[in-house]
Order: structure tokens, then C-alpha cells, then sequence
């Protein structure tokens, strides 16, 4: 049996509670324990980056975050991602540019770039390339998820 | 051994207290602490302490003449400081070549050194920079720092100096002196998520044509990070010329004895260091 530890935290910006086994990464807890879905498992070791969430506004992979480390921080998981500035217009670049094929990857793609556009508003194209290079995708070749990146970067931004 | 109980201190002292009661798995950004658990190479001490909480461990700060970069300094905490764009842009291409976004913002700088993994991508330009490693404990009532060389804080794949009492606390690089000039490369298969397979980094002042207080460290060719004697003294002082250049190339080819392994084979690790030895140097003497 291993230890359980009580952990309170920011969910989407709901205050969240929940009881974890201390080796448990933040991934495992979220889908498996709160049901949380949209982040995908992927490789369980850094290397696809599927599982990307916000912690304290930097992208994280959730596979290798241990769950107890979210313990009074802000986590934000694609389920709450339109709370942040650039999401909205992430989100429509990839439907208008036809970025998505198996979908897969798609959850942790558009929670990197939003952190990506957070960042850095006016990224380059080839800024563009570098940001997403620790997200895997097997279906697209990567040509219309760039594409929807910089589409978002382009649109005005979203009325105050 | 299963974990018997979580603690996350706020303070230095708190966690040097909580490591001087016996054994404690210290977590930082996780980044290699998990892989190992999941792959069981590593097994759990029966208290894990999640250091991440600390505030003394954070932050990169110039005192006096060294920069201090807290043990909790993140990569991207390194991509994206102006001190060390400014005073250490070795270590600033170093964090750039790192892994991805994602790894950057978790992936700390004590967590590097303490997994002392000889392909880590921080410690050749830190050895270069002659940075030392600030350890701290607390054996009774009071707290001890000690300071070692970051050349002598390596003993072996995952293996330091470094007591199981004892926690990195920061890393401290004296600030270089007018007209150093420091390269870091790092070779790898593609250019995102790759291990290196050898880096080098290479560091002196520039007078004239030569450099220095020449230090040369190389990745991924030893069982530790190490600093290239034989081709610093070598390199040492003289005209940076094309028979210079090819001499000290081929030196570090000489000096080094690198395992094959997945990533590539010895020789090709040497003919690798010889050329990029040589390019490097090549740009330091058109710089
Ligand atoms: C997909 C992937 C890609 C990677 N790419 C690279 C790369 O390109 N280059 C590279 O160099 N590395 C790479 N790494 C390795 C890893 O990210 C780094 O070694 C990282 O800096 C480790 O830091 P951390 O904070 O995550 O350490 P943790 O995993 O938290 O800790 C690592 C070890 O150090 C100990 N420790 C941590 N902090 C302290 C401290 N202050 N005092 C004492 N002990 C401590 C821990 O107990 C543990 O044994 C990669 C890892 C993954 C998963
Ligand atoms: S599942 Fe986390 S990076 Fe692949
Ligand atoms: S759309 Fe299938 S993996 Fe990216």
C-alpha cells in the first residue's frame, strides 16, 4: 500500500481537493482520479508531449509531474484552457487550417501553443517550429499545425 | 522501500534538518526522478522531499563578483536570464539546445548535477565557466555549507561528492573577465529531445590572437563530465593559427576514451570531437 497524501489546488481555476498516492504523476491523477480525459497519455516519459498541462502559467508534461507537486498551485488542463488569452484563437486555427487528423495530439498541442502565444505574441514561424518541438504528432506532419499556430498569432485579439 | 512519508519544507533549514534523520529522496522538477522510478532504476528512500518549495533555492542573482543560480533555477530560468545571456552565453546556448519547452520549465539546474548524468548539457559550460557547488547540511544544531569545485563534484554515472545528509543548494560562477570568450556545442542526432552524444564546451581570454586560461570540457565521452587537461595545455596561450587549431584537435581526439553505445560508436565520438574541436576553435579565432 502506498502513502496517500490530502493535496488542495487550482483546477481549472475551481478550487479542487483530492487524495493521491505519493508516486502518482499529476497525469495519472487527473484522468484516472478526476476524470479530467482531454490530456492524452502518450509515452508516460517527457519524450511526446500529449500530456502537456499549465502549471502556474508554464507548460509542463503532467506525466512526469508528481501529483502531490500541484499542491497549492494553478493547474490548467485543456478542459479549462479558454480562460486564457490566445486559446480562442488557437482553437480556431486548428479547426480552420485542418490541423487535427487523429486528434490525438491535438490537446497538447493547443495547450503548448496557447503557452507558446502567452509567451510570446508575435512568435516566427521558425519560433513557432521550436515551441511545439517537444509535441509528437504522427498523423499531420506538422505543416497545418504551424499553420494554425500562426493563423492564431494573426487574428485580432479577442474583444475585452 | 515504499515511501512512509511526504514532506515539502519551505525553508533551507527545514530540509537540511529533514535529511540529517536518515534518509530522504529529494524531488526537484522530477524530470529524471520519475523515468527512474517508473523504469525501477531508482527505488525510494523512505522519505520523499519535494525541495520545489524552498524559496533560498531559487532565483539567479549576481553577489559581488559570482553569479549564484539557486539550485531550483529552472532551464528556462537559464534560457532566459540577462545575466547569463550577458556574462555566461555558453550557458545560455547550453539551455537553449535543451530538451523542449515543456522539460525547460520543470527541469532544474541542481536536479542536472545531482543526477550527474556524464551527457547532462549544464555541466561542460559550467566547468568552463569554473563554477563550484554550494552543498549544505545540518549535522546538529547548526547549519554547514561547503563549496566544492564543480571539476571535482563528479565521481561516476549518477554518482557525486555529494553526502546523503547533505542537498545542492546553488551553483556559484565567478563572474568571467573582460574579453572571455566560451563556446558550447552540443551534438545530437536532431535538434529537440536528444541526449547528446558528445558536447563540448570551451572557455579562455582572448589576447591577441590566443587565448587564456584556456578550459576545455566535454560531454558524453567519460563516465563523468571532465575537463580536458592535455588539450588545454595544448590550446594554452599560443597563436590561434590553422596548425594550432589542428594540433589541439587532435589532442582532444588523443585525449579521450569513450564507450560505443546506442548513440554511437568510440571512434566515432573522437572523429567527432576532433571536428568540432576544430570548428569551434576555428570561429573563436575568426571571432
Ligand atoms: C524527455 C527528456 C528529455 C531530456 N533532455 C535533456 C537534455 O536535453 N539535456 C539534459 O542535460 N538533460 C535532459 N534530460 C534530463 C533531465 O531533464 C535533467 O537532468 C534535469 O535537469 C533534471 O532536473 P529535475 O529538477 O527534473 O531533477 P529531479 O528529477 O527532480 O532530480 C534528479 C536527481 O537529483 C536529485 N536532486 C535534485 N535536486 C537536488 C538538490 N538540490 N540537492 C540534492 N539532490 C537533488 C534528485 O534526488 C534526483 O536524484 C531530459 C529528460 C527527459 C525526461
Ligand atoms: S505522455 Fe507525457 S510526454 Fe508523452
Ligand atoms: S493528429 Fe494524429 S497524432 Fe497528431
Amino acid at each position: 500500500m502506498s502513502l496517500k497524501v490530502d493535496i488542495s489546488f487550482k483546477l481549472n481555476g475551481v478550487a479542487r481537493s483530492a487524495t493521491v498516492p505519493v508516486e502518482t504523476s499529476a497525469l495519472e491523477m487527473l484522468r484516472d482520479a478526476l476524470g479530467f480525459t482531454g490530456t492524452k497519455y502518450g509515452c508516460g516519459e517527457g519524450e511526446c508531449g500529449a500530456c502537456t498541462i499549465l502549471v502556474d502559467g508554464a507548460s509542463l508534461n503532467s506525466c512526469l509531474l508528481f501529483a502531490v507537486d500541484c499542491n497549492g498551485r494553478d493547474v490548467v488542463t485543456i478542459e479549462g484552457l479558454d480562460a486564457e488569452p490566445k486559446a480562442e484563437a488557437v482553437k480556431k486555427g486548428f479547426v480552420d487550417k485542418w490541423a487535427v487528423q487523429c486528434g490525438f495530439c491535438t490537446p497538447g498541442m493547443v495547450v503548448q501553443a496557447t503557452h507558446l502565444l502567452n509567451q510570446n505574441p508575435n512568435a516566427t514561424d521558425a519560433q513557432i517550429r521550436r515551441g511545439i518541438e517537444g509535441n509528437l504528432c504522427r498523423c499531420t506532419g506538422y505543416v497545418k499545425i504551424v499553420e494554425a499556430i500562426a493563423a492564431a498569432r494573426d487574428a485580432a485579439p479577442r474583444e475585452a | 522501500m515504499t515511501i512512509e512519508r511526504y514532506v515539502a519544507p519551505e525553508t533551507l533549514e527545514e530540509a537540511a534538518a529533514i535529511l540529517s534523520q536518515g534518509g530522504a529522496t529529494i524531488l526537484a522538477g522530477g524530470t529524471d526522478l520519475m523515468p527512474q522510478v517508473h523504469s525501477g532504476k531508482l527505488k525510494f528512500k523512505s522519505v520523499l522531499m519535494n525541495i520545489r518549495r524552498v524559496g533560498e533555492l531559487q532565483g539567479i542573482s549576481m553577489q559581488g563578483g559570482m553569479i549564484r543560480i539557486g539550485a531550483l533555477a529552472t532551464v528556462t530560468d537559464l534560457l532566459t536570464s540577462n545575466v547569463v545571456r550577458e556574462k555566461l552565453p555558453a550557458l545560455t546556448e547550453a539551455a537553449d539546445q535543451f530538451a523542449s519547452d515543456q522539460i525547460r520549465n520543470a527541469a532544474t539546474v541542481g536536479g542536472s548535477l545531482c543526477n550527474a548524468s556524464p551527457a547532462g548539457d549544464v555541466a561542460p559550460p559550467l566547468l568552463v565557466y569554473n563554477a563550484e557547488v554550494e552543498l549544505v547540511c545540518k549535522p546538529d544544531s547548526g547549519m554547514k555549507v561547503r563549496t566544492l569545485p564543480l571539476a571535482e563534484f563528479f565521481t561516476g554515472p549518477g554518482r557525486t561528492r555529494m553526502e546523503p545528509n547533505e542537498l545542492l543548494a546553488a551553483v556559484r560562477v565567478p563572474v568571467p573577465k573582460a574579453g572571455y570568450v566560451a563556446r558550447f556545442v552540443k551534438f545530437g542526432t536532431r535538434p529537440a529531445l536528444d541526449i547528446a552524444t558528445i558536447s563540448i564546451a570551451i572557455g579562455g581570454v582572448k589576447k591577441g590572437r590566443a587565448l587564456h586560461e584556456v578550459r576545455v570540457a566535454l560531454g558524453a565521452v567519460a563516465p563523468v563530465p571532465l575537463r580536458a587537461a592535455l588539450t588545454e595545455a595544448v590550446l594554452e596561450g599560443k597563436a590561434l593559427d590553422a596548425g594550432l587549431i589542428d594540433q589541439v584537435a587532435a589532442a582532444a581526439r588523443d585525449e579521450i576514451k569513450p564507450i560505443s553505445d546506442v548513440r554511437a560508436s568510440a571512434w566515432y565520438r573522437q572523429e567527432l570531437v576532433h571536428n568540432i574541436v576544430k570548428r569551434m576553435l576555428t570561429d573563436v579565432a575568426q571571432g
